[in-house]
């Protein structure tokens, strides 16, 4: 890669550049947390949020392949892709006659835009082992590109499928930052900025999930019954989902787990399993060395 | 109704989606299943072309339950005018009316369409509505055949499906409540495509549901101001603010004779005049300060026939075209008979493309779609490809389908020499002037009179373009302004530039006798004072947000709003309140600019032989029309007949159940064309409908879209939408390639088999329908066939449009050669 240097740093910044990373800088104060509501039942599958963000965070195009998965040629959440938007085609459902009509036609077509849920207790963060992985002020999970050193443990840890190692280029493990540079100035995510119906909203979390639970209820009065809450409850993960969803099926009809499990929750068990595993092959070779004799 | 809102105009779709939250319901009536019916409450697939049996039995159940809106109707459309006794009806005749002559194949006879008129001329009324002739009656004959039962024969709509809708709309129509119709080219791109609107109009008429809030009928157009190139227009046969193009075909040799025949005695276009002197005066200056304004009407080109932009093609085709401009636009690749476009661009002597990339437009002439040869050593066209500045890299003006003029800053200069259309245009006339300047030839004096001075006092700040034009100049021209101080300083100094001269505050100050300029008299008032663009302006509160760019005309948001109140001028209901009468003040008043004489009382009644406005009485809410009248029977106007009636589209695979007359008969076919051969009717070799599309991901040809990665790995390439049925019957599997072909070509695609595309059953018979995309062609990075070629040319025969969203086709497994 060739660098353009069009002006000559001058000495003093040179200085400044040598040192300023051994200060330690000031932390910043904390923040409410932060978070996305991706209310699905209004997702018109425009796909505006995959471009904006992969404009602002200057993500390269995936390669263009028709995939035939309905109108979904993304196809997953990856290092360059961190916003999603997923088709579910759901023609000629058994329904009940009712003689209103319905909030949504009989024939579905599920859209939902994918995104890192940001999670309240992050597996990804707890796997990595360089502290690359941090929470920010607005309680979000971000990747340190310059501490990052690619192992790709976070990516093995995260039930979502969502953080990946970026192949390409950086070899680091990439995912959504919630724009974290867009979030200091205050103003807000890319996809959420594009979404022309608000599908993708951004606030504070408790603000959203107070504002998601009313939608649900709202939804589950004009009968669409099948509505649901996906990551907002705590028990998801001991802590719930910073960035949640609204769906209109069944978690597992977007790929979504419906009990996302934790990597280290296996620690305990399997540590205590080589223990134990390891004791009895001791005992069995004290017990064969000794009849040998 | 023939609209994917949701696809092609996402952002406006965003609306209707706030309204489904607030309890509106969605009703999408579509021969596929995209997006937009995703979001609705209720999806209708219906087969491609039948849109008016569907319309027309709605109409039917209106008239014959007494379920539309009585006094609306009664007092606000012509339902009880009577027509002569000497109409025809298409019951009466097979799908024809009165007046038709074979031999030419237009209505050469359009009299008997008329109303009876007294000796004033005034239209003859039955206020019972019981009179056989009067609208009502003729419009109940001629729907009756209209049933629900037809729908389920001609459209493949179930009974229970369309009665869902009619209740709907019964139940959201009337005092308390209202309709909106939204239809954008799945309408308007067939080959009776007005006819369709005309159904739209007289359902929301009957319902009640124009000129008040929530109502109306929504053009959705195809393009960012669409609408703003009809209004200062680009189309062949409009001057500014819809005035008629004069014709050498009619009596418009003089202005007199212009006025005569193009405007009207009553209502408003009896301002005609001073409208046309205005335009004149804004184009030709100080040469049109003659007394009777011949001289510079004499400079309006006059047409000699239908010179849209199809039958431009062909006259190209046949070499009777020599140079081309393509300002955004991509014939090659997105226009009906694609194949056609790129043999008509062959034969030009030049042609000049303004766009952001070299499109197929301006590579046809060594490049073309599946390895069709292209020997560039045997294409005369010389190409110029000139680099035009995208919409942020210029300022100017949108007017969306409501009106609303907005204005658009520059937010970067353009890259290396691309330049706006503005620029281009300007500098364009300036070096043919310089050209002609010494010519003393008649024919050219019309370019030496042109006014064309839109130059920047000062170069515009931080920009490295020193010669861009100054756009709000030319929004002075649109708005008009004030040449004399007053008629009588006509000749006399003061005269005023388009510099220094006063703005016009609105089109009530605009002047029939040369004192005033008016580029296009509807925009008057967008910038009624320097420094004061109302189009800039971006405010969105108030109900209507008035403050939110502007609308026209004279900032007005809904039409025909006087219509919002009741003959007596109070609310239809408070929940509907919008304009009304204030008995106090003697005016009419509400949240809108009222759309009415503002001091017209509702009980005015013009005294006989009335002129102008006088003629319209205090409960005619649409003041365009002579009589003030919506029009559910179009007395004049229309070629192909005063109410809408239902044709197969050109290429079908039914008869036409309704007549022996299959298809529009006032239609241009070009059948005589090698190039248009057509299917005919259940022709087994070409059994499928096809229907095409727009994507959210890709604009039109792709002219635009198809130079991004991002979009492309989003929509990558040309697919074909089919139904399992008709896959299976075809032995195709999802993924395959296949191959669409009609008589005009072939083309390949891969093949999305949904259930979102359904087989119908049309008179006992399953018909498969198709759809397509357009989006792409050879150039670009995300390449794939052009949808377009299949399409034919057979024009619409009021606006000259094709038939691109219902013909037949056939398709196998498999790849072009």
């Amino acid at each position: 890669m060739i660098v353009e240097t069009s002006q000559r740093t001058t000495s003093p910044e040179l200085v400044q550049n040598i040192v300023s990373p051994l200060l330690k800088q000031p932390v910043p104060p904390m923040q409410p947390a932060m978070g996305f509501f991706t209310d699905t039942s209004i997702c018109i599958g425009c796909k505006a949020c995959e471009v904006a963000c992969k404009q602002w965070n200057e993500l390269p195009a995936n390669e263009a392949h028709w995939s035939g998965t309905s109108y979904d040629n993304t196809r997953q959440l990856s290092a360059t892709t961190w916003r999603h938007v997923q088709f579910i085609e759901q023609i000629g459902r058994e329904r009940p006659q009712i003689s209103t009509l319905p909030f949504f036609n009989n024939d579905r077509w599920l859209m939902h835009s994918d995104v890192c849920k940001h999670c309240a207790n992050a597996p990804c963060q707890e796997a990595c082992p360089t502290g690359a992985i941090i929470r920010t002020e607005f309680d979000t999970v971000y990747v340190q590109q310059d501490i990052c050193n690619g192992c790709g443990y976070c990516v093995v840890a995260c039930p979502f499928g969502v953080i990946a190692r970026d192949e390409h280029a950086s070899h680091t493990a990439r995912k959504c930052t919630l724009c974290y540079d867009r979030m200091k100035d205050g103003i807000e995510p890319a996809c959420a900025k594009a979404c022309p119906t608000d599908s993708i909203q951004y606030g504070e979390v408790e603000q959203l999930k107070a504002l998601a639970r009313e939608r649900v209820g709202l939804l589950h009065e004009r009968g669409v019954s099948e509505a649901r809450l996906y990551g907002v409850d705590d028990n998801m993960l001991d802590g719930g989902l910073n960035s949640f969803f609204l769906l209109l099926d069944e978690p597992a009809v977007y790929n979504l787990p419906q009990n996302p499990s934790r990597p280290s929750n296996n620690v305990v068990p399997a540590s205590l399993w080589s223990i134990v595993t390891a004791l009895v092959l001791s005992l069995l070779g004290i017990f064969f060395f000794s009849n040998n004799k | 109704m023939g609209s994917n809102m949701a696809e092609a105009h996402p952002v406006a779709f965003a609306n209707v989606v706030k309204a489904k939250e607030r309890g509106a319901k969605v009703i999408h009536v579509d021969p596929h299943y995209s997006r937009t019916s995703a979001l609705a409450n209720l999806h209708i697939p219906i087969r491609a072309g039948s849109d008016i049996v569907f319309l027309g039995a709605i109409i039917r159940y209106l008239l014959e339950n007494n379920a539309y809106f009585h006094d609306y109707v009664l007092h606000y459309t012509n339902a009880a005018t009577l027509i002569r006794e000497d109409y025809r009806d298409s019951e009466d005749l097979d799908g024809l009316f009165s007046g038709f002559d074979p031999e030419t194949g237009v209505y050469s006879d359009q009299s008997s369409w008329d109303y009876q008129r007294d000796a004033n001329g005034q239209p003859l009324t039955d206020p019972s509505m019981q009179h056989p002739r009067c609208v009502l009656q003729i419009l109940r004959r001629h729907f009756a055949r209209y049933t629900p039962e037809m729908v389920e024969h001609v459209c493949g709509v179930p009974h229970e499906q369309w009665a869902q809708v009619m209740d709907t709309l019964i139940e959201n129509s009337g005092r308390e409540r209202t309709t909106a119709l939204c239809y954008a080219v799945g309408w308007t791109q067939q080959s009776k495509g007005v006819q369709i609107i005309r159904a739209g109009t007289i359902v929301q008429l009957l319902l009640g549901n124009i000129g008040r809030p929530g109502g109306g009928i929504m053009a959705l157009r195809g393009h960012a101001s669409i609408q703003g190139s009809t209004d200062v227009p680009t189309l062949y046969d409009l001057l500014s603010g819809y005035m008629p193009q004069p014709s050498a075909q009619l009596p418009q040799q003089t202005l007199a004779q212009y006025i005569a025949t193009a405007g009207q005695k009553t209502g408003w276009w009896s301002h005609l005049p001073v409208y046309i002197r205005s335009l004149l005066k804004a184009w030709y200056g100080k040469a049109a300060d003659e007394q009777d304004g011949n001289c510079s009407y004499r400079w309006l080109p006059k047409i000699t026939g239908d010179h849209s932009h199809l039958v431009t093609s062909y006259a190209m085709l046949d070499g009777k075209v020599r140079g081309y401009f393509l300002f955004g636009q991509n014939p090659a690749a997105g226009s009906s008979s694609a194949r056609m476009q790129r043999k008509a661009l062959e034969q030009l002597d030049w042609l000049v493309v303004r766009d952001l990339y070299e499109v197929e437009s301006a590579a046809f002439w060594y490049k073309g779609p599946h390895g069709d040869a292209v020997d560039p050593s045997k294409i005369k066209t010389e190409v110029f490809l000139l680099p035009a500045a995208a919409s942020t890299e210029k300022e100017g003006s949108f007017t969306n389908t409501q009106r609303v003029i907005q204005w658009r800053d520059k937010a970067v200069d353009p890259p290396a020499d691309a330049r706006s259309d503005l620029w281009f245009v300007y500098h364009l006339g300036k070096r043919l002037k310089e050209l002609y300047a010494t010519s003393r030839k008649r024919q050219d004096q019309a370019l030496l009179a042109l006014t064309w001075d839109y130059q920047r006092e000062e170069p515009e700040t931080n920009s490295y373009i020193l010669d861009e034009p100054d756009a709000l100049l030319v929004l002075k021209e649109i708005n008009g302004y004030y040449v004399h101080p007053s008629a009588h300083t006509i000749g006399r100094r003061p005269t005023y530039t388009l510099r220094d001269a006063p703005h016009i505050a609105g089109f009530a100050a605009l002047k029939a006798d040369g004192s005033t300029a008016c580029g296009s008299w509807i925009y008057s008032g967008v910038y009624p004072e320097p420094g004061n663009n109302r189009a800039a302006s971006r405010i969105a509160a108030g109900y209507p947000p008035l403050q939110w760019g502007y609308a026209w005309p004279a900032n007005r948001r809904i039409l025909y709003n006087r219509a919002s109140a009741d003959p007596q001028g109070r609310p239809w209901s408070d929940r509907k309140k919008y304009i009304w009468w204030d008995e106090q003040q003697k005016q009419w008043t509400g949240y809108d600019v009222p759309d009415f004489p503002l001091s017209k009382a509702p009980d005015y009644i013009p005294p006989p032989g009335a002129t102008g406005m006088d003629a319209i009485s205090g409960n005619s809410p649409f003041i365009m029309q002579p009589d003030g009248k919506g029009w559910l029977f179009a007395p004049k106007g229309l070629k192909d007949g005063p109410l809408p009636t239902h044709y197969e589209a050109v290429e079908s695979p039914v008869h036409n159940a309704m007549y022996h007359q299959q298809s529009n008969p006032t239609a241009k076919y070009f059948k005589d064309r090698p190039d248009n051969r057509l299917v005919t009717v259940a022709d087994a070799n070409y059994p499928i409908v096809i229907t095409t599309y727009r994507l959210t991901e890709h604009h039109v040809s792709g002219a635009m879209t198809r130079w991004l990665p991002w979009l492309n790995a989003l929509q990558p390439t040309l697919f074909a939408e089919l139904s399992p049925e008709l896959a299976t019957e075809r032995k195709i599997k999802h993924g395959d390639w296949i191959v669409i072909s009609t008589p005009r070509g072939e083309i390949e695609a891969r093949a999305m088999v949904t259930r979102r595309v359904r087989p119908l059953r049309i008179n006992e018979h399953v018909v498969h329908q198709i759809g397509l995309p357009f989006h792409w062609g050879f150039q670009g990075k995300a390449t794939g066939s052009i949808t377009n070629d299949l399409a034919h040319t057979v024009l619409e025969p009021n606006v000259s449009i094709q038939e691109a969203k219902a013909f037949m086709c056939n398709v196998r497994s498999g790849r072009l050669a």
